[in-house]
């Protein structure tokens, strides 16, 4: 039998991950403005885009980048940009076109510190709300956040096919640190990954209509220069594409833009769950915090104490019931995150008010992290 | 020139869906969406092969009434929307519908970039001085002196030029015209999509609803008298007398250079790098 | 294998290459097929203002990537040798460049206090390779790494150009970490 040979682990970064997981999820077209801590990701797809027949461009700010994208997305690529919490605010209006538009593609945010610009080189998850409520209108939101450099890269290639299947601008969150940090990774065999394409129209161009009838089922999405000649409008539109005003027409329109995500929550939703099974004390973190969280939980268990970590891995749609499942019976949640109060604002909506469960909030916007030891110390408020 | 039979314009609309169109009548962008289309079918491109961007405005109505592959985008970001379109997609003929507001004052950053980088895409700017569809405010091209619903006292602002503001920016190919010079604007549009680079049409237009009710231009019909009274060709324009110059404005191709176009640069940075990836 | 774990920073001033010497710390760690994180903190300046470079080396897993109480301290700057020399775990490592860190704290630790960027300057010419002579020095010193894993790291980062000036600086650090031990 043929010795099998070790795979050797790579040092690599946080946005180095994220830039080789869009090349590996198909993405052939980078639109992006330079900014601080994301600005790896631009630098990398500049330099292997071209040399893989896709196509890169800096545009003049974070406005045009996203529209870049959307343009691009159009014409049928898989399409991302890169930012961080200023970009972000920029390109809310072109996120919000492109879920109008039923556009794929995705914003990575390497968030840092703010508001304004705030603190362009530490780390920060201040903009956890402004992926779901940025953009003005009603419209869900797809975010993910990874904790590592590993999962920076299998995320990236998720945000890409959930952007493909739901036709829908994906956010994919990272943060200064977790951006910046280098962690030895073995990057997955790619002939294992599995990478979603749109599905593309076969029925002739004058039965195509461009927008899903039934949010129940992902319909086909042609693409520019493909025949079916289809109109794309930020107006309120009917399924063809076409400016409506008709409250019936409007409503599916609204309809179909919450309930794909709505619908397919099962099929969005990820946590990881640490020994949760039977923890009195559970910790909720996403991204960079969730390390912290992580060492708290071994350090704990290893001294015998009953406590577990809830991190969803998907921030929106915000994981409701997968929280409830965990974190209803147990007597105190600890909610650690680099913000005032965003994600606990969530997890209170969700588990709501309960005499024999405390909550307790962990925030920090300094530009520092959160570490095992504050967190341990608000254990202390639970009794 | 190629005359275009007048029926020839319905190939092109979209009969089923998008009509009756917003315009007010006496309206100039029916004029110049003629005038596109003739261009188009001149250039005998296929309907497939045409992408048709706009932004938010009366003139970005466009698109909608035209059987190509269009967008109509976000106030000001057609342009970039068209960047994106254009670069994944060089071999699309992209043509880019704004106005004076749109292109100049919220898009202003857009446009002067896509200049400068020299893309190939054929800005078509109907230029009616105002804000039309939310009803009458100025724009960077109203006039000194001009009435406009937040100028009430007359425009105490500075204007641009636009053909000068594009020039300024590195544009290949400007050109400017009116609606009253229906072929020319034919003329100069096929020029625009013949051109490799970044090309703009200006398109003096009438907005006798808003601008012209506004500072008592008259009906359509008076407008279109003015902008043929007010425009000279360039060549005529350039031989009147500095006191007289003053009083006209000239119309024809003011730009037409040759200059590497960034798609194609694009495409031979990635033919070489493809090249050495082979000899490693 | 035996359980370890260390927390490494390396601090200075924007400039110093502290970033990337503990780039290439990692990268030894990688080599070496130990788990490592490598986390930083910068200014906005790519020359002064404060800098700092941590890895943490773990026989296990690492979850937070920050190095809080030090194994070992490496401070090129008097303002990072006051600012983290108080959460240096006894019985760790200091080590500090004596060209800038003229008041030296008072430490339960190893130190060893050498003019880092005058002996490069001196001895290779050059200030630039000061990074990869005090990262040498505090490999053999502390065994953090292999000898080995440094160099082929060394290797892996550095831009052909440089690679002779800085594997000099290499060899020297070792010479003067051999030098120092000898003393003791």
């Amino acid at each position: 039998m043929a010795k099998k040979k070790k795979v050797k682990a790579v040092l690599m970064q946080g946005n180095e991950a994220i830039s080789y997981g869009a090349l590996a999820a198909g993405v052939n077209f980078f639109g992006g403005y330079p900014i601080t801590p994301s600005t790896e990701v631009a630098e990398i797809m500049a330099r292997e885009l071209p040399k893989r027949g896709g196509k890169f461009i800096q545009m003049e700010d974070e406005i045009a980048s996203i529209a870049s994208v959307v343009g691009a997305s159009l014409a049928g690529a898989k399409a991302m940009t890169a930012t961080s919490g200023p970009g972000f605010s920029l390109m809310q209006e072109g996120i919000g076109f492109a879920k109008m538009i039923e556009a794929p593609c995705v914003v990575v945010n390497v968030m840092r510190g703010g508001p304004s610009t705030g603190l362009p080189t530490d780390p920060s998850q201040s903009d956890i709300m402004q992926a779901r409520w940025g953009s003005h209108g009603d419209a869900p939101a797809i975010a993910l956040y990874p904790d590592s450099v590993l999962e920076s890269y299998e995320l990236t290639i998720r945000a890409v096919n959930l952007a493909e299947k739901y036709r829908t601008c994906v956010t994919l969150f990272s943060d200064a640190c977790l951006g910046h940090m280098r962690e030895p990774v073995v990057l997955p065999d790619l002939s294992q990954v599995k990478i979603i394409h749109r599905i593309q129209p076969t029925l002739p161009p004058e039965w195509y209509k461009h927008y899903p009838e039934n949010p129940k089922y992902i319909s086909p999405l042609a693409s520019f220069g493909e025949g079916y000649r289809f109109h794309v409008t930020g107006l309120a539109h009917d399924a063809h594409g076409f400016p409506t005003t008709r409250p019936d027409e409007v409503a599916r329109m609204m309809d179909n833009l919450r309930n794909k995500i709505v619908h397919h929550t099962d099929d969005l939703v990820q946590v990881e769950a640490i020994a949760m099974e039977d923890a009195r004390i559970a910790i909720f973190a996403a991204g960079i915090t969730a390390r912290a969280a992580k060492k708290v939980v071994v350090a704990l268990r290893a001294k015998g104490k009953k406590v577990g970590l809830l991190r969803p891995l998907t921030i929106w749609p915000f994981p409701d019931e997968l929280v409830k499942q965990y974190l209803s019976d147990v007597k105190g949640i600890i909610v650690p995150e680099l913000n005032q109060g965003q994600l606990s604002l969530e997890l209170k909506r969700v588990l709501g008010h309960r005499k024999t469960r405390k909550i307790v909030e962990v925030q920090k916007n300094t530009g520092e992290l959160i570490t095992p030891q504050e967190i341990i110390n608000a254990m202390k408020e639970v009794h | 020139m190629k005359k275009i039979p007048q029926k020839q314009i319905h190939k092109y609309l979209r009969h089923n869906k998008s009509f009756p169109h917003v315009w007010c009548p006496g309206c100039s962008n029916g004029i110049v969406l003629g005038g596109v289309i003739r261009a188009i079918d001149e250039m005998g491109y296929e309907k497939d092969s045409v992408a048709m961007i706009s932004g938010i405005g009366c003139s970005s109505r466009m698109p909608v009434y035209v059987d190509f592959n269009t967008a109509h985008t976000l106030h000001g970001r057609a342009i970039p929307h068209a960047t994106g379109v254009k670069m994944f997609k060089p071999e699309l003929n992209v043509c880019v519908i704004t106005g004076d507001g749109d292109a100049t004052a919220i898009g202003g950053n857009h446009l002067i970039h896509a200049a400068r980088r020299n893309i190939d895409i054929t800005v078509i700017l109907i230029n009616n001085n105002i804000y039309g569809m939310t009803g009458g405010q100025y724009s960077p091209t109203t006039p000194a002196g001009a009435k406009a619903t937040t100028m009430p006292y007359g425009n105490i602002d500075n204007t641009f030029d636009i053909c000068d503001l594009a020039i300024g920016a590195g544009a290949t190919f400007v050109a400017r015209t009116t609606a009253y010079h229906a072929m020319e604007i034919q003329n100069y549009v096929r020029m625009g999509f013949e051109h490799k680079g970044f090309s703009l049409i200006e398109v003096i237009a009438a907005c006798p609803v808003i601008f012209g009710r506004l500072n008592k231009r008259g009906d359509a019909s008076s407008m279109m008298r003015t902008m043929k009274e007010e425009s000279k060709p360039l060549a005529v324009f350039e031989a009147l007398p500095d006191e007289e110059k003053e009083k006209f404005y000239p119309r024809g191709v003011l730009v037409n250079i040759d200059k590497p176009e960034y798609t194609e640069k694009y495409a031979n940075l990635v033919a070489s790098l493809q090249k050495k990836e082979e000899a490693e | 294998m035996e359980k370890m774990y260390k927390e490494i920073r390396l601090s200075g001033s924007g400039g110093q290459g502290l970033i990337t010497a503990g780039i290439i710390l990692a990268n030894a760690a990688c080599i070496e097929g130990i788990n490592v994180t490598q986390t930083q903190s910068y200014g906005a300046a790519s020359r002064g203002g404060a800098s700092r470079a941590d890895v943490i080396v773990s026989s296990e897993d690492i979850y937070y990537p920050e190095a809080q109480y030090f194994d070992i301290l490496l401070c090129l700057t008097q303002e990072s040798c006051d600012k983290f020399v108080s959460n240096l775990k006894e019985g760790g490592s200091l080590i500090i460049d004596t060209t800038f860190v003229k008041n030296y704290p008072v430490v339960q630790a190893d130190v060893y206090d050498l003019p880092f960027t005058q002996i490069a300057s001196d001895k290779l010419g050059s200030v630039l390779p000061t990074n990869i002579l005090s990262l040498a020095f505090t490999v053999r010193t502390s065994k953090v790494v292999s000898e080995s894993a440094l160099k082929e790291a060394i290797i892996k980062s550095m831009k052909p150009a440089y690679l002779d000036l800085n594997l000099n600086a290499m060899k020297l650090g070792f010479k003067l970490a051999d030098s120092f031990l000898e003393v003791e």
